[in-house]
């Protein structure tokens, strides 16, 4: 018996109104795997890469892995896969909750947006009973609204994933939300679904994840447990503080961005630590489904000025709306995040883009009149304004709503734009970060954390410690990261596990779980399948080598201040070795390498 | 004593895990549908509630059932369903006000947690917080009353 998979693909065509239901092809399920890696091989195949990402030729691919819905490390994510609006590469964003084990419970792998409809809608599948129903009463509504409402109408036990106000103006960094408080946040799948008029998938599955060997499953389970509970991240840092455990060691490694990348230390970070919000701001901890971390922050805020309640901030936004911005007040950067979960967009995009603007205000490129107001770093209240602003695209918030890259360019001024093929940077500075920064400039959907996160062993020193600042074999452990991280998207597995688990745990999950006998390299050489064909659909879709490159205050103006004074990224030198440990021949993948990973 | 499955709820972190592990033992897949005990996520309120069947002194679904398929273990104090006499009428799923006993459709019988039939409770061994613990004592209950009068013992002290 084959477990693992639930063996089905739900296709919905929005333009028909109709839908149907197709077995799950097995042999490429073992070839990508599911989640991400299934989703880029359906997506690459049926979606041409010049199309718009607004088109209706344009499709979503929402899909969960072998192990989504199963317990053993944190296994409950999925991973929503497109043609990203904001960066013009494949976007891809992954998330956890409540949603996507769900969707595997009603029978599941993957679900197909296709089409546009004519009119806001929102789907329900109760196992493999689905309807498409009028949006009308819902469009408009937060993300927290929209839920509410459809377990009214629905079901009062239906996961839910859906757009806010904000997805559906096509804010370009919109985010799909799930279970309230989880997002599928970057690269604008939330935008995508918005072109489409879906503005919800609600979910009741009453059905099961099969697993082909029980006894080796709870084994595997049993050892994935105790790596997490030895590992100091998994089992103290994320627990105790969440991932705003971070602010405090980062800031004091000194590639703390500040100032849209002015500086490198915060020197009011204890102020918006995950120490502080404990103290603070902190109501309970909480986790995704089969997650025994629980990283989530519920918090809540009384004070009249930023009054509200709901998750986070997570560490990335944390820098984004405060460092980043300049800003140490936690109870804006709060109030800021929750806007971001009920209109629905990516925090770290909006603070980076904010940010953007705050420089270019200090240095006279926009005025005053155009934004409505003085918009200068450290200003918290107009930091919170401007979110409500990009949420709901009003004022100078449709500039904003559009990333930092193409404001800064409609002023003439790119280089104020902190971003990689046109997406924000997330909360490491690469010019000290080596391993980061040639991640940042190589990563298929533009600069992101959680692609290759470097940081890691350059930082925390997991599995081991790297100097950051060497370049010394930065090429090969990138590569390596890119390609594990690729694997445990594809797996249904939480990216946040692999601070204590590796490729081998994933193996005997995967293989008690299907009844195949793959080794722990068969998985990474899927994972490197993925990261290529992916590759491969950038390429065609005209994000050409040339743009595996960084900001120019990345490249060429050494960091100001702190510990890692004096410190720039060295892309050139990394660049070239790590097309070498691709196998690339000038960034683009030879056919040798193709014909090795059975590609093309 | 008897020994029962204790919840402190302040632990609960609502990750389903006890869900996850009672379905997989008893049904062989991970389906919290199917699950004896519950992990209720109330996200507006970020309350984490689990119960699972208490194995009353005098349970109503023993009571109820027609066809006398239900016991209680006078060692153990499990409340159990005898699937060779359970003729599947769903009465004590009526009878029963937590909803802690369930009609199973893959098997056609009344199910419910006989707390792993002697083995140890399979939920209580994935808890990854603790929050759930299978004692004799009832240590969360011992542990609110110790917070309560902790509280009572520092008012006295600052009169």
């Amino acid at each position: 018996m084959t477990g693992g998979w639930a063996g089905k693909i739900l296709r919905i065509d929005l333009s028909k109104e109709s839908y149907s239901v197709e077995d799950l092809n097995l042999d490429t399920a073992k070839k990508f795997i599911g989640g991400r890696g299934l989703a880029v091989k359906y997506f690459t195949d049926e979606v041409p890469a010049d199309v718009d990402a607004y088109s209706d030729k344009n499709k979503i691919f929402l899909a969960v892995g072998p192990l989504t819905g199963t317990y053993g490390a944190a296994n409950g994510r999925y991973m929503v896969v497109t043609k990203s609006p904001q960066s013009g590469t494949i976007a891809s964003s992954n998330s956890g909750g409540y949603f996507p084990s769900e969707l595997k419970y009603a029978g599941y792998d993957m679900v197909v947006l296709e089409g546009k409809a004519k009119k806001p809608v929102y789907i329900t599948i109760y196992n493999d009973k689905v309807e498409i129903r009028s949006a009308k009463n819902l469009w408009g509504k937060t993300t927290h609204e929209t839920e509410d409402i459809i377990h009214e109408k629905f079901h009062q036990d239906a996961k839910i994933a859906s757009i806010g106000p904000a997805g559906e103006k096509l804010v370009k960094f919109s985010c799909i939300m799930n279970d309230k408080h989880r997002a599928a946040g970057r690269s604008g799948v939330g935008a995508v679904m918005g072109s489409k008029n879906v503005k919800a998938i609600a979910v009741r599955g009453t059905g099961g994840v099969k697993i082909s060997d029980k006894t080796a499953y709870r084994n595997a389970a049993f050892g994935a447990y105790k790596l997490l509970k030895d590992s100091p991240v998994t089992s103290q840092g994320l627990p105790a503080y969440g991932t705003a455990v971070l602010v405090n060691v980062i800031n004091e490694t000194g590639l703390f961005p500040t100032n849209n990348f002015q500086g490198d230390t915060f020197a009011k970070a204890e102020d918006i630590s995950g120490e502080t919000m404990a103290d603070t701001i902190l109501k309970r901890n909480k986790a995704c489904m089969g997650c025994i971390i629980g990283c989530g922050r519920v918090t809540a805020i009384s004070d009249p000025r930023f009054s509200g309640e709901g998750e986070g901030p997570e560490y990335e936004p944390i820098w984004a709306l405060g460092a980043d911005c300049g800003i140490n007040d936690l109870k804006a950067i709060a109030k800021a995040n929750y806007i971001c979960n009920e209109y629905g967009f990516d925090p770290i995009t909006a603070g980076g883009t904010i940010a953007c603007a705050m420089e270019m205000y200090e240095n006279g490129i926009i005025s005053k009149d155009e934004i409505g107001r003085s918009l200068e770093f450290g200003d918290a209240d107009a930091m919170v304004e401007m979110m409500e602003k990009i949420a709901n695209r009003e004022g100078f918030g449709d500039k904003l709503a559009e990333g930092s890259y193409r404001l800064a360019e409609e002023y003439g001024k790119p280089y104020y734009s902190m971003s990689v093929k046109k997406l924000e940077f997330p909360a490491y500075d690469g010019r000290v970060a080596q391993g980061m920064a040639l991640n940042y400039a190589t990563s298929n959907r533009g600069a992101c954390h959680v692609r290759g996160y470097m940081i890691s062993p350059e930082v925390l020193g997991v599995p081991e410690k790297l100097e950051p600042t060497s370049i010394e074999g930065k090429a090969e452990w990138t590569k390596a990261f890119q390609d594990t991280t690729a694997l445990v998207d594809s797996s249904g597995v939480c990216l946040f596990t692999t601070f204590a688990i590796t490729p081998e745990e994933i193996k005997n999950f995967f293989n008690a779980a299907t009844g195949l006998n793959y080794s722990a390299d068969d998985l990474l050489k899927a994972g490197e399948r993925i990261w290529n064909l992916e590759r491969l659909y950038n390429l065609d879709a005209g994000i050409d080598p040339s743009q595996d490159t960084l900001p120019k205050r990345i490249l060429e103006e050494p960091v100001p201040d702190g510990p890692q004074k004096g410190s720039m990224a060295r892309l050139s030198e990394t660049l070239p070795k790590y097309y070498e440990a691709r196998g690339w021949m000038d960034g683009i993948p030879t056919s040798e390498k193709l014909a090795e990973l059975g590609l093309r | 004593m008897q020994k029962l499955i204790r919840v402190e709820p302040s632990k609960c972190i609502g990750c389903k895990t006890c869900e996850l592990a009672c379905s997989f033992k008893h049904f062989d897949e991970f389906a919290p549908s199917k699950s004896r005990i519950v992990n209720e996520v109330f996200l507006d309120e970020a309350a984490f509630v689990t119960v699972t069947c208490m194995q009353c002194d005098e349970p109503w679904c023993l009571k109820a059932c027609p066809a006398g398929a239900i016991s209680k273990n006078s060692d153990t104090g499990v409340v159990l369903v005898d699937e060779n006499q359970c003729v599947g009428c769903r009465t004590c799923v009526s009878a029963c006000p937590f909803g802690m006993i369930k009609y199973a459709e893959s098997k056609m019988k009344a199910d419910k947690c006989n707390l792993c039939g002697g083995d140890y409770p399979e939920c209580v061994a994935f808890c990854p917080t603790g929050c759930l613990t299978f004692e004799e004592e009832d240590t969360p209950t011992r542990s609110k009353i110790k917070k309560f009068a902790t509280s009572v013992k520092e008012g006295h002290m600052e009169v």
